[in-house]
């Protein structure tokens, strides 16, 4: 008799789950990161995407520099590091200068920009979750990010979560 | 039966799946999406990814040089 649990589809199914550890905040590997997300969830898989350090400037409500976070340093840091808009390319940065090219570009060849895979991201209803302990670090609260983040997590929520599906560290 | 149209041949990688998949997520059960895509990834893998989330490929069909029709049921 076959064990249904066993059979190459269900194995399929199963693993049909991909999680993403958003680390770098680069805008280039940011819109890697929103690509392999909104692709994945568009074609039936269930998407996990995890924030940490840098990552976490993706998430802010704030998306240019702002004053964000507890306390002295934190807030400078929080100001230079930005969020969405003031991404860096990681890469011929130019002083901010690459990324208003390649938004640019990417408008004029009607490939989706940054902030449109985000929007996607959102309507797909992506498990956006943000890194508990680089939110300590940074002086940064769940009320600092946009609505859609899901949750606060570590290490041991986040391998939960991904158990039997790709993992991926951009 | 209603069909919605959305036309995905300007659009690149991952916004023709994107779109098709929020287009689809907006229909009510039996409605039907017409869907206008280029060859290559699209026309090969719209259809295929539709089928495997259940939903039902009712005509794949060619309409003018890289360009197709391919009508999906919710």
């Amino acid at each position: 008799m076959e064990t249904p649990e066993f059979t190459t589809e269900n194995q399929a199914k199963a693993q049909k789950k991909l999680s993403l550890i958003s680390f770098s905040g680069d805008f280039d590997k940011l819109v890697a990161t929103f690509t392999l997300a909104t692709g994945a969830a568009a074609v039936g898989y269930d998407v996990n995407i995890f924030f940490t350090f840098w990552g976490l400037n993706a998430i802010k409500k704030e998306q240019g520099r702002a004053f964000v976070g507890k306390g002295f340093l934190p807030k400078m840091f929080g100001f230079f590091m930005g969020g969405l808009r003031s991404a860096p390319v990681s890469r011929l940065n130019f002083m901010g200068f690459s990324p208003k090219i390649f938004r640019y570009l990417m408008r004029k060849k009607n490939v989706a920009t940054l902030e449109e895979l985000v929007e996607a991201a959102k309507n797909l209803e992506i498990n956006m979750y943000a890194c508990e302990m680089a939110m300590h670090i940074l002086g940064l609260e769940k009320s600092d990010f946009i609505h859609e983040v899901k949750g606060v997590l570590g290490v041991a929520t986040f391998l939960d979560l991904s158990e039997g599906g790709r993992t991926i560290f951009i | 039966m209603t069909t919605f149209k959305l036309d995905i041949t300007r659009e690149h990688c991952p916004m023709t799946f994107v779109k098709t998949k929020i287009a689809l997520s907006k229909l009510n059960a039996g409605e039907v999406l017409e869907v206008i895509l280029s060859e290559g990834e699209p026309l090969e893998n719209v259809p295929k990814s539709s089928r495997e989330q259940g939903y039902k490929v009712l005509e794949v069909s060619h309409v003018e040089g890289l360009i197709h029709r391919v009508l999906i049921q919710k």
